[in-house]
C-alpha cells in the first residue's frame, strides 16, 4: 500500500495552550484509520490542520507526497481531501438536493450533471427519500447522513469523518457501518474521528491514539485497546494495573 | 505664537468634545460588549433624546441641565421596552436581523421627527451658552468643560456600576457566559433589557450636555452613528477604557482635521479612521479582542 | 437540458411593458420609471446579500459612482450618453471589486461588512459635497438634449421602457446565477461559509465576484437616475435613502429571490405614495419623512414575521395549496 497523508511533526499552539503537540501519523491508501482519544485530546485540532482550516505552529501536512500544509482548504477540496462537522452544519435554507449538489459542484461544472451526481450520492448513504426536504427540517441522524453525502459529492479520495455516529442511536450506528465500509470499498480512504469504540473496532485498519495533544500509541485496533498508556489515558493514572489486578483476581 | 494658540485651543475643544464622543460610545460599547450587538439606532436615539432636550427647554423651560435627572430614567425605560417588546421578539437572536430591526428603529425615529419637526435645525438658548474659562492663553467653553467633567464622572459611576453591584455582578455573567447565567437562574432577557436601557439612559445624558453648545436636525444622528462606532472600533468592542480614549482621539482628529482641511472634509479624518481600523486591525487600537 | 426562463418571469415582464399603454398620465409613467430605477438598485443588492448573504448599508457607494460617472462624462468630457453608461457600470464594478477585496480580505462579516459600506458611501457622499470636480455642493445639471440618440427621451413611456429592459436583464441574469455553479456557491456561503470552503468553494472569490456585479447593477440604476432627472448632487447620488431603498425592497418582496427586489419596490414605492397622499389629504400639507416612517415599520415587521417576504409567502401559500 502507499502512503495518502502524512502528518509529520504537527503542533499547534494557541497562546499558552499546546493544542497538539509534535503529532505524526500516516494513513495508508485504501485504508480506514481511526483517530481515538479522550476528550480535549486535540483530535478535532489535528483535523482542521489536515482539512486546511488551520495552520499548524510547526510540521508538515502532505497529500500524496506534496506538501499541503499552507494551501486553504477550498484547494485542498479540490485536490482531493473533504471533511466533515463534528457539529453537523447544513446549509439550513436549503433543500438536501442542493446541499450535496454544492459538493458535487466541485468536479460538475453544470447544473444537471451536479444535480444527478448529488442524487447518486443521496442513493448510497440512504437520504434519496429525503432529497426535497430543507435541510433543516432533518432528524439528528439524517443530519449526519448530509454531512457525509456532501463530503462524498465532492469525490474526494481522502474523506475526514469527524465523529459522524456521535448522537446516532445503537441500530443507527449499525445502519451507518456498511455504508462507511462500502465507501472504503470503492477506493475512498477515510480517516476518522470517532468516541464510538465498536465502531472504531469494526471499522479501523489502523488507530492512532492522541491524548493531551500527543501521540501515545498506534497500531491494529486490537493492540491499541490493550495498550497500558492508552487505558491510563481515558480512565486515569493506574488503571491499567488495576484493570488487570481485577483480571488476575478473576481468573 | 498665535499658530500655537490655535493648535492648542482646536487641541482642547477636541478633547472637550471628544469627551462627549466617549459617552456616547460608551452606550454602544456596552450594549455590544453585553447583548453582542450592534445597535444600529444609537444615533437616532440621541437625536431623539437630543429633541427631548429642546422640547423641554423650549417648552417648559426646564434647563437641560436639570433635564437629565427626568431624561435619563426616560431614557432607560424607552431602551429598556425597545430591547425587551421591539429588537428581542423581532430579530429570532439572528445577527444581521438585529442589524435589520435596529436599522429600521433609527429610520422609525429620524424620520419621524422629520415629520413633526421638519429639517429645520435648532438649539438652544441658555444664559450661561457663550461662558468661557480661561485656562492660561486658552479659552475654553463653560458648556464644554462641564460636558467634559460630567462624561467623565458617568463614565466613573458606570464603571462602578458594573463593578460593585449586584446587577453589575449579573450584567457582567451574563456577557461572560450567558447560557450559564440563565443555567444559574438569571433572568437573561430582563439583564439584557437592562444593559440596553443603560446604554440608552447614556445618551440622554450625553443629550442634555451636548444641546447648550450643539445644534441638532432630524438627520444628524447618522453623523454620530459613524463617530460612535470609529470610537467603540478604535478603542476595541466592548471595552469602557477603549471607548474612553478612542473618544478622546476622535474628537480631537475631528477638530484638528477641521483646523487644517476646513470644516466639510473635518468628517472625512474619522471615516478613515474607521476604515482603516476595521479593514487593517480589527482588533481595534489597544488589542481587545474583536 | 438547460430550459428557458419561466414562464412566470415572462408574463411579468410582458405586464410590465403593457402598463403605460393603460396608465398615460405623467405622474404615473414617473412613478414607474423611478420603481424600475429603484428594483435595479435593489437587484444589486439582492444579489450580494440576498443570495451572498453579505449585507450591505451603503449601496448608496456604487449608485453615486454611476450616477455621478453618468453626469461627469457626458458634462466634463462630452462623452456620449450611451457610451457613458458602460463605462459607469465598469467603474460600479470596479469599485465594487475594490471594496470587496479590502473587505473581504479583512474578513469582515455580519455587521462590520455593513458599517464599512455604510462608512464608504459617507466618504463618498462628502468627497463629493467637497470636490470641485464633482462640482461640489451644487451639483451636476446635464444639459436638456431631448434625442434617443442622448440616452433622453421626449416620450416617457421610452424612458421607462428602457429602464424596463434593464431590469428584465438582471431579473435573466439572477434567474440564470441561480441555476449554475456561481449561485449554488454564493448560497452556500451565505449558509455557512465554513461548511462551504469544505466542500471546495472558494469564498472570497465568490463573494468578491458578487460584490463586482452588484455594483455595476446598482451604478447602472445610477446611470439611469441621471438620465432620467437630469440633476444629481451628492445627497442624491450618494445619500443613505438609496442604500435604504436597496436593501428594503429585496427584504419586503424577498430576498435570496428572482422577483423579490421588484416586487417590493413596487409595494414599497406604492405604499410610500399612498401614505404621503393619506396624510397630505388628512393634514392638509405634505409632511416630510412619513413615508420612511412606514417604511420602518415594514422593515421591522417583515423580519419579525415574513422573513422570506411577500415571494416567500406566496411559495408557502402554493405549496400549501398544490397537492
Amino acid at each position: 500500500m502507499s502512503t495518502l497523508l502524512t502528518c509529520e511533526n504537527v503542533t499547534k499552539r494557541f497562546g499558552g495552550l499546546l493544542a497538539v503537540d509534535n503529532a505524526s501519523l500516516t494513513v495508508e491508501a485504501g485504508s480506514i484509520t481511526g483517530l481515538i482519544g479522550p476528550n480535549g485530546a486535540g483530535k478535532t485540532t489535528l483535523f482542521t490542520m489536515i482539512s486546511g482550516f488551520a495552520e499548524p505552529t510547526s510540521g508538515r501536512v502532505m497529500f500524496e507526497g506534496r506538501d499541503i500544509t499552507a494551501l486553504p482548504a477550498h484547494i485542498r477540496a479540490a485536490q482531493g481531501i473533504a471533511r466533515t462537522f463534528q457539529i453537523v452544519q447544513p446549509f439550513a435554507g436549503l433543500s438536501v438536493h442542493e446541499n450535496i449538489a454544492v459538493g458535487a459542484y466541485l468536479r460538475h461544472a453544470g447544473r444537471t450533471e451536479a444535480m444527478d451526481k448529488a442524487e447518486a450520492v443521496a442513493r448510497e448513504v440512504g437520504l434519496d427519500a429525503m432529497l426535497a426536504q430543507p435541510a433543516g427540517a432533518l432528524t439528528v441522524a439524517g443530519r449526519k447522513r448530509l454531512e457525509l453525502a456532501r463530503a462524498l459529492a465532492t469525490e474526494p479520495r481522502l474523506l475526514l469523518l469527524d465523529e459522524v455516529l456521535a448522537g446516532l442511536n445503537p441500530s443507527e450506528i449499525r445502519d451507518m457501518i456498511p455504508v462507511l465500509q462500502a465507501i472504503r470499498s470503492r477506493g475512498v480512504t477515510i480517516l476518522i474521528v470517532e468516541h464510538v469504540m465498536q465502531a472504531v473496532m469494526q471499522l479501523c485498519d489502523t488507530v492512532y491514539v492522541l491524548a493531551q495533544g500527543r501521540m501515545i500509541a498506534s497500531g491494529a485496533p486490537g493492540e491499541v485497546a490493550h495498550d497500558q498508556g492508552v487505558v491510563e489515558a481515558y480512565l486515569g493514572h493506574g488503571a491499567a494495573r488495576k484493570m488487570q489486578a481485577h483480571h488476575e483476581a478473576k481468573s | 505664537m498665535l499658530k500655537l494658540d490655535i493648535f492648542l485651543s482646536a487641541l482642547a475643544n477636541g478633547l472637550l468634545t471628544g469627551a462627549v464622543y466617549a459617552l456616547i460610545a460608551l452606550g454602544l460599547t456596552l450594549i455590544y460588549g453585553v447583548l453582542h450587538i450592534i445597535n444600529f439606532a444609537h444615533g437616532a436615539t440621541l437625536t431623539l433624546a437630543m429633541f427631548a432636550v429642546f422640547v423641554m427647554h423650549s417648552a417648559f423651560k426646564i434647563d437641560p441641565y436639570i433635564a437629565i435627572f427626568m431624561l435619563t430614567p426616560l431614557f432607560f425605560g424607552v431602551g429598556y421596552l425597545l430591547q425587551r417588546l421591539v429588537i428581542n421578539p423581532a430579530s429570532h437572536g439572528d445577527d444581521s436581523n438585529i442589524l435589520l430591526v435596529t436599522l429600521g428603529l433609527s429610520i422609525i425615529f429620524e424620520n419621524g421627527l422629520l415629520a413633526i419637526f421638519r429639517s429645520d435645525t435648532r438649539s438652544i438658548d441658555v444664559p450661561y451658552g457663550f461662558d468661557v474659562i480661561e485656562v492660561g492663553n486658552l479659552f475654553l467653553s463653560t458648556p464644554k468643560v462641564i460636558a467634559f467633567v460630567a462624561a467623565f464622572a458617568v463614565a466613573a459611576a458606570l464603571w462602578l456600576l458594573l463593578a460593585r453591584t449586584d446587577t453589575g455582578k449579573a450584567i457582567r455573567a451574563v456577557a461572560k457566559e450567558k447560557t450559564g447565567a440563565a443555567l444559574c437562574g438569571m433572568d437573561v432577557e430582563h439583564i439584557y433589557a437592562v444593559t440596553f436601557g443603560l446604554g440608552t439612559a447614556c445618551l440622554a445624558i450625553a443629550a442634555c450636555l451636548l444641546m447648550p453648545t450643539f445644534l441638532v436636525n432630524p438627520r444628524i444622528g447618522n453623523a454620530f452613528v459613524l463617530v460612535a462606532f470609529t470610537i467603540v472600533v478604535l478603542g476595541g468592542m466592548g471595552s469602557i477604557g477603549g471607548a474612553l480614549a478612542g473618544g478622546l482621539i476622535i474628537g480631537v482628529v475631528e477638530s484638528l482635521s477641521g483646523l487644517y482641511f476646513g470644516e466639510s472634509l473635518g468628517q472625512i479624518g474619522i471615516f478613515l479612521i474607521f476604515l482603516i481600523v476595521l479593514l487593517f486591525r480589527p482588533t481595534g487600537l489597544f488589542g481587545a479582542k474583536a | 437540458m438547460r430550459t428557458g426562463l419561466p414562464v412566470s418571469l415572462v408574463i411579468v415582464v410582458a405586464l410590465l411593458a403593457a402598463l403605460p399603454l393603460a396608465f398615460t398620465a405623467n405622474t404615473m409613467l414617473n412613478f414607474l420609471t423611478f420603481v424600475m430605477i429603484v428594483t435595479l438598485a435593489a437587484q444589486g443588492w439582492n444579489l450580494l446579500a440576498g443570495f451572498g448573504g453579505q449585507f450591505s448599508f451603503g449601496h448608496a457607494a456604487f449608485f453615486g459612482m454611476g450616477a455621478y460617472a453618468m453626469a461627469i462624462l457626458q458634462v466634463r468630457y462630452g462623452i456620449n450618453a450611451w457610451l457613458a453608461l458602460p463605462l459607469a457600470m465598469a467603474l460600479g464594478a470596479v469599485v465594487g471589486f475594490f471594496l470587496g477585496f479590502l473587505s473581504f480580505r479583512a474578513q469582515l462579516r455580519g455587521s462590520y461588512f455593513a458599517l464599512v459600506t455604510l462608512a464608504f458611501a459617507e466618504v463618498f457622499r462628502i468627497l463629493a459635497n467637497a470636490s470641485s470636480f464633482t462640482n461640489g455642493a451644487a451639483g451636476i445639471l446635464v444639459p436638456l438634449k431631448t434625442s434617443a440618440a442622448d440616452f433622453q427621451f421626449a416620450d416617457r413611456r421610452w424612458f421607462y421602457w428602457v429602464a424596463l429592459a434593464f431590469v428584465a436583464l438582471v431579473l435573466a441574469l439572477t434567474y440564470h446565477i441561480s441555476r449554475t455553479r456561481f449561485g449554488a456557491h454564493l448560497v452556500a456561503v451565505r449558509e455557512n461559509e465554513e461548511a462551504a470552503r469544505a466542500l471546495g468553494v472558494d469564498a472570497f472569490r465568490t463573494k468578491l465576484k458578487a460584490i463586482t456585479l452588484s455594483g455595476a447593477i446598482t451604478a447602472t440604476a445610477g446611470c439611469l437616475y441621471t438620465q432620467k432627472f437630469l440633476y444629481i448632487d451628492a445627497n442624491l447620488a450618494f445619500g443613505p435613502w438609496i442604500s435604504v431603498e436597496a436593501l428594503l425592497a429585496p427584504i419586503i418582496g424577498g430576498m435570496g429571490t428572482v422577483l423579490g427586489p421588484l416586487a417590493g419596490a413596487m409595494m414599497l414605492l406604492g405604499l410610500g405614495e399612498v401614505t404621503k397622499s393619506l396624510f397630505a389629504m388628512l393634514l392638509g400639507g405634505s409632511i416630510p419623512g412619513v413615508d420612511l416612517v412606514v417604511f420602518g415599520v415594514l422593515l421591522i415587521l417583515c423580519v419579525a414575521f415574513a422573513p422570506q417576504g411577500v415571494m416567500g409567502a406566496i411559495k408557502r401559500f402554493s405549496s400549501r395549496g398544490a397537492p
